[in-house]
């Protein structure tokens, strides 16, 4: 039987508008997820130890400035170097379409663009992390 | 966004709830103004309660000022960019920062990594300031600074490049946003404790009062705060909130309200409900022309006007269907000018997705000069007034913000509120509610959950990122902490740190700082060690 997803919300970087994020938590924890929220300007080495502490299942990233591909690289390297390279990774925010199949690459599972449903997200995350954790 | 929930029997409407919960019926008459009193309630254009319009002939004699938001990458392309827009009839300027720079970091700051001259133009120094505006009539062209919790050192910088330019700081006019508790409820970029970041405004206030007499120290945002998801009843009870807090630090201070208030200015949000928000705008006017004299007991009429930006309209536009969004910004356009505004800027169609590219900055600037020169809407002064929606409207909006004022108060007052995240908490229900009310399509927003395509027929063109900025501005900087002369910087520093530790005004200081090229990252690296940092509060 699966347990409860637990879900690390993060901004990573300089950029503050975190509407998008926090509604998406909101959201998640109204499905019945724990849902643990940064806050604002953090480091890709805070994201990577928050997920550590935090035991999550999966760190969900919201970046609206367009440094998505970078950020997305260097959180993914991070949480290998540090034995977490088998957690998922999910992107919301500004996200151009031709950006998607390069970050699907770089091992990024899920990628979000504004507009997506709380719904899609959630059956996403549900269908992804089936099974016992 | 910001439309109104409809109650439908079948294709009927049978109720309408406006987003600050207010019910509309479908037919207004005289019996919805009982009491109605036109001196008392709205008087004459230019005059008190200032309801119709702070000037008596508007924009039969003066014109919204159009100040489009840009700056983008090096302060050269900024340059370039400012001197176009000048050229196509642009009357002030509108500048944006970077993220490094709004956060107070230098570009070789490794938490400025990827984010340089991305989303605004990297400062580090005055070096950076002369080149944005080097030949820009300074004395004509007014400039909004998008800073807030660095805004000091920007105004100070501001003024000193002006001087360098041959203005000074008696006929330049700039308008720095520095509403810093907007920053932690709506856009994030706080870097100090909020009793310092309030401190540091009041510094800035207390010395545009006495040397820059033109310029507007303040710009209090409910713009921001309405686009983290506030009701527009909130965002203007916040917005109040936020600058009878500034207001009351500086009064301890010792100043009279009649030497400030009248230098504020307000950055508001014109998306959602047409008529909600042109009421919005009518009663913040007459509201603060209230609190203001029979509060703070002013006696300048000056003080009791509420001077407005109304523009952006952001939260309103959509990455769907984008060149829609000209459309949208063109009734945005209209609240504004129907609302009486002093100033007005648009968000580009393409702004859902980019920083407006040449193209859609010119058509934003064009709808506004069209609204203007075209379809007479300079031609009367507040056209609506003594409409009997539109005034019921305008009492009724008043009566929600007054019962949220009175939800801050009970909370503790603005600071307290925003310290504790009681407003940011507010903020996000009502963000959730709306999203939630999209989804499930009780509420339309076309070309996203109404008459939604398939195939998008149009495709914006994006604005490409350059990483070759950073390594520029990096050098430069390298270069720059080279050649000055780092005693005299060190020294200036220091003064600064005693400044702040002492609760001296800080500007003076700031001056000092930045005539020996001392960088932002430098300036703010004293403030945070005085200071500290703000945490920011959980609300989940």
């Amino acid at each position: 039987m699966a347990g409860t997803i637990r879900i690390l919300i993060a901004k990573p970087g300089l950029d503050g508008h975190d509407k998008g994020a926090k509604v998406v938590a909101q959201a998640l924890k109204d499905a019945g997820m724990d849902v643990i929220y940064t806050g604002l300007h953090q480091s890709v080495e805070d994201i990577v130890n928050a997920a550590l502490r935090e035991d999550v299942d999966v760190v969900g990233l919201s970046i609206l400035s367009g440094t998505h591909l970078s950020i997305c690289e260097k959180v993914i390297r991070q949480m290998r170097e540090k034995g977490i390279g088998h957690k998922m990774v999910v992107v919301g925010g500004v996200i151009p379409e031709h950006d998607m199949p390069r970050l699907r690459e770089m091992g990024v599972k899920g990628v979000f663009p504004n507009g997506t449903t709380f719904d899609a997200i959630i059956s996403f995350l549900k269908e992804n992390l089936a099974g016992p954790r | 966004m910001g439309v109104a929930t409809y109650v439908k029997d079948g294709e009927d409407i049978r109720e309408v709830i406006l987003e600050s919960g207010i019910p509309v019926k479908a037919v207004y008459g005289p019996e919805d103004l009982e009491g109605f009193d036109y001196r008392a309630d709205l008087g004459d254009p230019g005059e008190y309660p200032f309801t119709r319009g702070i000037h008596k002939l508007m924009y039969r004699k003066t014109p919204y000022t159009m100040r489009q938001y840009s700056g983008f990458g090096t302060p050269r392309e900024t340059n370039e960019r400012f001197k176009f827009l000048i050229g196509q009839g642009q009357t002030g300027l509108n500048v944006a920062f970077d993220l490094p720079t709004q956060m107070g970091l230098d570009s070789d700051d490794p938490m400025a990594e990827g984010d340089v001259g991305r989303v605004g133009m990297a400062v580090d120094s005055l070096r950076d300031f002369e080149e944005a505006f080097r030949d820009i009539p300074l004395d004509r062209i007014g400039s909004g600074l998008t800073i807030n919790a660095v805004a000091s050192i920007m105004l100070a910088m501001y003024q000193v490049v002006a001087e360098k330019y041959g203005y000074g700081p008696d006929v330049i006019s700039a308008t720095p946003q520095n509403d810093i508790l907007k920053e932690m409820v709506g856009r994030g970029m706080w870097i100090f404790p909020v009793d310092s970041s309030i401190r540091l405004i009041g510094d800035t206030i207390e010395y545009s009062a006495k040397y820059l007499p033109r310029t507007n120290p303040v710009s209090v945002c409910g713009y921001h705060i309405r686009e983290s998801g506030a009701t527009p009843a909130q965002e203007i009870a916040y917005a109040f909130g936020i600058a009878t807090t500034y207001i009351d630090h500086v009064l301890e201070r010792g100043l009279l309200i009649d030497e400030f208030v009248h230098r504020f200015s307000f950055n508001l949000d014109i998306y959602g409900n047409f008529f909600e928000q042109i009421a919005k705008f009518r009663a913040a006017r007459r509201m603060w022309a209230k609190m203001i004299k029979e509060r703070y007991d002013a006696k300048n009429p000056r003080s009791l006007w509420f001077r407005m930006l109304a523009g952006g309209g952001g939260g309103g536009l959509t990455k769907e269907q984008p060149e829609i969004n000209i459309v949208r910004s063109a009734y945005y356009a209209m609240i504004s000018a129907l609302s009486g505004t002093q100033t007005m800027a648009l968000c580009s169609y393409d702004e859902a997705y980019t920083i407006p590219t040449p193209k859609a900055a010119l058509i934003s600037l064009r709808t506004m000069q069209l609204l203007l020169e075209e379809v007479g809407i300079r031609d009367t002064v507040d056209p609506l007034g003594g409409s009997y929606y539109v005034e019921w409207l305008t009492n009724t909006v008043e009566k929600k913000i007054d019962e949220e004022m009175k939800r801050v108060e009970a909370a503790g007052g603005m600071a307290r509120a925003v310290e504790t995240g009681y407003v940011q908490k507010e903020v996000a229900k009502q963000a959730y509610l709306f999203e939630k009310a999209l989804q499930e399509r009780t509420k339309i927003k076309v070309g996203v959950n109404k008459y939604v395509m398939e195939e998008e027929p149009h495709k914006v063109e994006l604005h490409g990122y350059d990483p070759t900025v950073a390594d520029e501005q990096i050098r430069k900087l390298g270069e720059l902490k080279r050649t000055r002369d780092n005693r005299k910087v060190g020294q200036t520093l220091k003064d600064l740190e005693g400044a702040a530790r002492d609760n001296r005004n800080v500007m003076p200081y700031l001056v000092a700082c930045i005539k020996e090229y001392a960088t932002l990252g430098e300036m703010t690296g004293v403030f945070k060690q005085v200071f500290g940092e703000f945490k920011e509060p959980s609300i989940f």
